[in-house]
């Protein structure tokens, strides 16, 4: 089904999908209150939708959507090409989100990935949230022999690999390419992945084998676990202080005052830097995440990004990510980004 | 039969999100309010007490706060202490925005 207030973008879109090789039913809608209507009564598989839209718009949509047809596969097609609209999305679980211009630019690749979606639903397997490491899912899609392009994402850090029938062929990381760029990114612990239409003609500039690298990154991390979970306690303790290290000077490179990573489950001690009360902010914390996450429940206003707060001694910010709730506080004279700061501390804490 | 899918089709439940200022008092009742008046008062209620307890629990927990900005991914709820209450902005976050985290204001 698409949808969008457009009559005429509908159109072309209507000519473009029915070019489709699966040569799909289309439904057309250009309000979402008819969209969600057809969705009562139509049996509707994938839902490619606009964003800026009268009355109720595309997020407000998307999120009754996915809470009352969690099997429609659905697409954010939209005008506005912006990294928060695009994290906004997917936040609210969407399967791709794809600008128009870049359709226009590139209809066959749009083509493909809309194909790929209705694919994927007759063939057989399941469909869910897949919460495996990073290893395991590049070890399956080579074993596979798959071709993509896998876009992992962990909070603002973007990685790509390219795999091509099996076969690594490169890894990029903020600007960093080849294995340097695997092995950083193989260290990450948590994240998100999509799945993107191969690129063969991509310049080849890994050559070693994937279960060579893969070895060699899992005897690495054992390495360093070993040294952790060592007897010794002279190892220990200088593995405990590299990481208060590295926390600290997380904290300084943001200029955040304090830092706490609470267990959002509330088992566990909070995980404090660079303030005394840890115990009452942790406590206040938990309870205000619990508080707004039940109000934006109640309103249908969809999950809680962060909250943020001020006042005449600090500014604070509250961020649940994962399976932790982030609080850090910062100066008052801080500048307007201290989510986006937040969002940086929080991605770098376990690193 | 496609006809009985006419008869028995149910309207889609739809509830837009709020738009507007209010103001409440210190236990959290509403004062004066400029959203709109068919969206569900309960919860609007719910949305000025729930804020006072932040804004209550916080000063309580050595965290004293003179504003509070909540972020769903759909809405943002504003609101600065108030003598004793607060002054609450309800902004849905529609693709309209300018922004999608606009500046305090």
């Amino acid at each position: 089904m698409l949808l969008d207030d457009d009559a005429d973008w509908l159109a072309l879109c209507r000519e473009l999908l029915s070019a489709l090789p699966s040569q799909p039913e289309i439904f057309t809608a250009t309000t979402a209150k008819r969209a969600l209507a057809l969705l009562e009564t139509e049996s509707v598989r994938l839902l490619v939708c606009d964003l800026k839209m009268p009355r109720m718009d595309g997020l407000q949509l998307l999120s009754i959507v996915r809470r009352r047809f969690p099997d429609v596969r659905t697409v954010v097609l939209s005008g506005l090409d912006d990294e928060g609209f695009r994290s906004r999305a997917y936040a609210l679980g969407v399967d791709l989100f794809w600008p128009k211009i870049e359709m226009q630019r590139d209809a066959k690749q749009f083509n493909d990935c809309l194909e790929s979606l209705l694919g994927r639903e007759g063939e057989t397997g399941f469909r869910g949230v897949q919460s495996k490491s990073l290893m395991d899912l590049i070890q399956m899609e080579c074993l596979a022999r798959s071709s993509t392009v896998l876009r992992i994402q962990r909070g603002p850090l973007v990685a790509k690999l390219w795999i091509q029938d099996g076969e690594l062929l490169d890894a990029e990381l903020d600007g960093v390419r080849g294995e340097a760029a695997l092995q950083r990114t193989l260290a990450w612990q948590t994240g998100s992945f999509e799945n993107f239409p191969p690129e063969p003609e991509r310049e080849r500039t890994i050559h070693r084998p994937i279960n060579a690298l893969l070895l060699e990154s899992a005897q690495s991390f054992d390495e360093t676990s070993q040294l952790v979970a060592g007897e010794s306690a002279d190892a220990e303790e200088s593995a405990q202080h590299r990481r208060t290290m590295w926390k600290l000077s997380q904290l300084t490179r943001e200029s955040a005052e304090f830092v706490i990573a609470i267990p959002a489950s509330g088992r566990g001690e909070p995980d404090a830097l660079g303030t005394q009360n840890a115990a009452e902010f942790s406590q206040w914390a938990t309870h205000a995440e619990k508080i707004s996450r039940q109000l934006g429940e109640r309103l249908g206003a969809g999950p809680l990004a962060h909250l943020a707060g001020s006042g005449l001694e600090r500014k604070i910010v509250l961020m649940p990510r994962g399976e932790k709730i982030f609080l850090t506080g910062w100066p008052t004279d801080a500048d307007d980004r201290l989510a986006e700061k937040t969002k940086k501390i929080s991605a770098a804490w376990d690193f | 039969m496609g006809f009985l899918k006419n008869i028995f089709r149910r309207a889609a439940a739809v509830q837009s999100l709020p738009a507007g200022s209010l103001t409440v008092d210190r236990h959290g009742a509403i004062v004066t309010c400029t959203v709109s008046s068919a969206y569900p008062a309960t919860l609007l209620v719910a949305i000025g007490h729930e804020i006072m307890v932040l804004l209550r629990e916080a000063r309580a927990a050595q965290l004293p706060l003179t504003e509070i900005s909540l972020h769903f991914g759909s809405l943002h709820i504003t609101a600065r202490e108030l003598r004793g209450g607060a002054v609450i902005f309800l902004l849905p976050q529609t693709a309209q925005s300018a922004a999608p985290n606009p500046p305090r204001p």
